[in-house]
């Protein structure tokens, strides 16, 4: 079949809008009577509050409302087992910039000075800033629940390591760290609330998951979820910082509440940082077993997290670190230990790729110095070790479509990739890393029998058709690759089709844009919405042509004999003959469930890991280390990604581009820099994201894998190449120079350090990594 | 604070307001005019989201004050299209798929104008120097580059 719209290289609908300034985010909301929100953040990481006096605040003129924790007490957070956050501190304080009171005034300046009279009495309590340090400490504990700080541990043993080890000819363990990141999207967070005299809410933010800000919304406001209208704005880019519910937004509705005015709070970038949901500094101590071949008989992993001061999404992520060792490669046992650690710093929570980026760079880093040992190169090891499409996992995830073979043959092929390893000059390298993810997890966070995503087609008689949508459009391209599946079931221009999304007054149900999940899901969902909208059309058109219903093709605008093309109608009469008959609006609704055997196994901790499909991904990265300063600079990345199909060309490689630059960002130069709980760079020059002169050649490469299960056979996009960049950087600067940066990023210091002990012990084999190992076992 | 008597010309219409002097002109362009295209993605004049262009040249208008401007011509990303007709960089933008999440976009664009305005056909070292002020997370810049380079096509077409 030949597809009309599928396919097709599409500029994003309504993409005018963002290059003339038409584009409304939240904060360029304005509405009569705006109010000023801004929140007063704690100076301490760990401490009691004892006193909180705002009475001099309520005095500063243009102020209208004032609030603290005791105002929004109800616990809330994005997991049901993690409901351990509120959007104001209460009766304790557990990191710098954590939330206590909150002014809403009628300018920044009469805000500003009213959180300076707000006197708050602390009484500091012991802070811990590393997760091995966490974990070790006496009480009183973080949260007084969370005993030795631990917020979740996980010990999963797939199959029997012991024998996986045994029959090895050969096994390597080797211990990394990654460091704690910001997700840094463009736009600051931002929520406007306003409260109207009917007792209604309405919330406006830039979030990726406006049902989940809803439901939390009714939760602490303690309103009926019906009385609650959110809404999502365009959003300045999320990347997993805005998809949960958070204290800005929160405190923006409480406040509207409270002072019976429309009320605007917008993040600092700084704040942002204190905000954080970023991914967790990580300890990795990883052991793989093989044979003599290369074959994978065994993998044992720890994993220690510090997911900061409260759960977010930590017991997801600390799952996921495990979870995605599988469904890459064929490895018959797996052992995995996971500790998410509570500390005094900002909250952890999910960054693209949550939690399988820092295994997969641990994994694919060990997996090339187990080929150097065993004489193998690494495209070999990694093909000796491939999946075949259609399985399931020792730990029960199953495996549809496969496309890892194809991306690494051709980035090999691309690259040039066995012209150049080990043969270019000392100083130049190039290096494969491979990654996999999620198209949508299999289970629901919320634990719910529902749909994830639910569409809705109308069709009037003005012959547009109406898209309603929960998904919420970050920049990912999630509304207009909808639209394009609407328009190639009905045959039609993809200009009649107009997208409402992200208005719970309008919108059905959706999870969210997070685990790289809504082509597959909503895709599907509007995928059967437009094929009931056929039906019916094609059911009329049948009737009056005396055609065969299935003989009708949806076309150029038209519905018609596919054996005759001249008979047939256009698809405004079509519409109409159908309205004619039925009156009425024609309606098509759309709903998707994850399969049950794509929702994993009945263990503890199975729920997060299966997905319906899985991206793969594979990278060769070629860079050049300056032996005299240590700096890497990654000249070229070519970059294969298995999508399954493209359903928008150009959205897709869009997304690899900028996965690789995300992944390029984390190889060599972010983190965030903390002393004490405070963070040292929380800003943009400081925290260095990549620059365009930072920046490499990027070739994206689209494999198609056609996936059984996808709308039109996609799969996810968005996430799953940014793992495999890192370990594909940290290999070519082995190739490079010979030396194994194991601790993230790849900076100048740590190259040149590397270099000297190379000089100084040459040949001894990487240190054990004994300080995790003991930890661990302690705990 | 007293307050200053500003005149200023944005995007061909003449304003004039009255300032306090510790305001931005991102703000007064923001806040004052109601031009929210200009967008502020950082506060500390790293990201480039703001960027409009001050007599000619880029700058981050979440570095200069409003009463710096007084006299002078703004253009902003309001003021590229002109008779409802998007400007080649607005075009290169949309066609190339130059933008993802949209928000770097408009100090991205101020930024292509101006290198346009001095530089009519640069080479691919001379777009990525002119906009290396500018920072976008969702792109990875690859486009961003094609956007303009279709732009400076559109606008001088090669002989």
């Amino acid at each position: 079949m030949e597809f009309q719209t599928i396919g097709k290289p599409t500029p994003y609908l309504g993409g005018e809008d963002p290059v003339t300034g038409r584009a409304v985010y939240t904060d360029d909301l304005r509405l009569p009577g705006l109010l000023v929100g801004r929140i007063l953040r704690s100076p301490l990481p760990h401490a009691r509050i004892v006193k909180v006096d705002v009475s001099k605040a309520q005095r500063v003129p243009g102020v209208v409302a004032v609030i603290t924790g005791q105002d929004l007490a109800t616990k809330y957070g994005i997991l049901p087992v993690g409901q351990d956050e509120t959007a104001l501190a209460v009766d304790r304080v557990r990191y710098v910039g954590e939330g206590v009171a909150a002014v809403a005034a009628e300018s920044v300046e009469a805000a500003e000075e009213a959180l300076e009279r707000i006197e708050v009495l602390y009484e500091p309590l012991p802070a811990y800033f590393d997760a091995l340090e966490a974990m070790n400490a006496p009480p009183p504990w973080i949260h007084d629940d969370k005993p030795n700080n631990i917020e979740r541990e996980y010990h999963h043993h797939f199959g029997d390591v012991e024998r996986g080890f045994a029959e090895a000819d050969y096994v390597r363990e080797h211990s990394f760290f990654c460091p704690r990141l910001n997700h840094a999207a463009m736009e600051p967070h931002s929520a406007v609330a306003s409260y109207d005299l009917q007792g209604r809410l309405t919330v406006w933010s830039s979030t990726q998951t406006p049902y989940y800000l809803h439901r939390t919304l009714s939760k602490v406001l303690g309103l009926p979820m019906n009385r609650i209208r959110v809404l999502k704005p365009y959003v300045g880019g999320g990347f997993g910082g805005k998809d949960e519910p958070l204290p800005h937004e929160i405190v923006a509705a409480k406040l509207a509440m409270v002072s019976g005015r429309p009320v605007k709070v917008t993040m600092t970038r700084e704040e942002v940082f204190y905000l954080n949901r970023g991914r967790p500094d990580q300890y990795i101590w990883l052991k793989i077993g093989v044979r003599r071949d290369g074959r994978i008989t065994a993998v044992e992993c720890k994993v220690v997290q510090d997911g900061g001061a409260y759960c977010s999404y930590g017991i997801v992520t600390i799952l996921y670190a495990g979870q995605l060792l599988a469904a890459i490669y064929d490895i018959p046992n797996i052992k995995y230990d996971g500790y998410r650690v509570l500390t005094n710093k900002p909250p952890c929570g999910a960054q693209r790729g949550h939690g399988s980026v820092n295994t997969r760079f641990a994994f694919e880093s060990l997996l090339d110095m187990i080929a150097e040992d065993l004489g193998l190169d690494p495209v070999t090891i990694r093909a000796r070790n491939f999946l075949r499409p259609n399985t399931r996992t020792v730990n029960d995830l199953r495996v549809t479509s496969y496309g890892l073979p194809e991306c690494i043959r051709r980035v090999v092929e691309a690259s040039g990739f066995f012209e150049k390893w080990r043969k270019l000059p000392y100083g130049r390298g190039i290096g494969l890393g491979c990654s996999h993810y999620v198209s949508g997890a299999g289970r629901a966070i919320i634990r719910s029998e529902m749909p994830h995503s639910n569409v809705v087609v109308k069709v009037d008689v003005d012959g547009g058709i109406g898209l309603y949508t929960g998904t919420a459009e970050i920049g990912q391209g999630c509304d207009t690759v909808q639209a394009m599946i609407v328009a190639e079931v009905l045959g039609v221009n993809l200009r009649r089709v107009r997208v409402v999304a992200g208005d719970s007054d309008l919108t059905p149900l959706d999870l969210g844009s997070y685990s790289s999940r809504v082509t597959f899901m909503a895709g599907n969902a509007a995928l059967q919405a437009a094929r009931q909208i056929r039906d019916r059309l094609a059911d009329v058109v049948s009737r009056a042509l005396s055609v065969p219903a299935d003989r009708l093709e949806f076309r150029d605008e038209r519905v018609f004999d596919r054996e005759n093309p001249d008979r047939g109608v256009s698809f405004d009469e079509a519409v109409y003959m159908a309205l004619q008959e039925s009156g009425g609006t024609l309606v098509g609704k759309g709903a998707y469930s994850p399969p049950p055997e794509a929702q994993g196994g009945t263990y503890k901790g199975a729920g997060v890991g299966p997905s319906p499909a899985y991206s793969y991904s594979a990278s060769v990265a070629e860079v050049s280390v300056d032996v005299e300063t240590g700096e890497v600079r990654v000249e070229r990345v070519w970059t294969a990604h298995d999508c399954g199909r493209a359903l928008n060309p150009l959205a897709v490689e869009g997304q690899i581009e900028g996965s690789v630059s995300m992944g390029l960002g984390q190889a060599l130069t972010e983190q965030v820099v903390m002393k004490d709980g405070r963070i040292l760079n929380a800003g943009l020059l400081e925290y260095k994201t990549p620059g365009l002169l930072d920046h490499p050649v990027i070739e994206s490469i689209i494999v198609e894998s056609i996936d059984p299960e996808g709308p039109f056979g996609a799969k996810e996009a968005g996430e799953g190449s940014l793992a495999g960049v890192i370990p594909a950087i940290a290999n070519a600067v082995y190739d490079a120079v010979g030396v194994r940066i194991d601790r993230l990023p790849i900076t100048p210091e740590r190259v040149l350090e590397a270099l000297r002990k190379k000089t100084r012990t040459a040949g001894r084999p990487a240190e054990k990594p004994e300080a995790v190992v003991s930890a661990s076992a302690d705990a | 604070m007293a307050l200053h008597d500003i005149r200023l010309k944005v995007n061909g219409v003449e304003y004039t307001a009255q300032v306090e002097p510790r305001l931005l002109l991102v703000h007064l362009i923001r806040d004052v005019l109601g031009l929210t295209g200009t967008h502020i993605g950082c506060d500390t004049t790293h990201c480039g989201a703001c960027t409009v262009l001050l007599n000619g040249e880029p700058v981050k208008s979440c570095t200069v004050l409003a009463v710096q401007a007084d006299g002078g011509e703004v253009l902003t990303v309001e003021g590229l299209e002109r008779d409802g007709q998007l400007h080649p960089i607005q075009e290169g933008f949309r066609e190339e798929h130059g933008l993802q999440c949209g928000f770097c976009t408009p100090g991205m664009m101020m930024s292509a104008y101006a290198l346009l305005q001095q530089n009519p056909n640069p080479t691919e070292e001379d777009i990525r120097f002119a906009i290396s002020g500018n920072l976008c997370r969702c792109t990875g810049y690859v486009n961003i580059v094609k956007a303009i380079q279709y732009a400076a096509r559109k606008l001088h077409p090669p002989q």
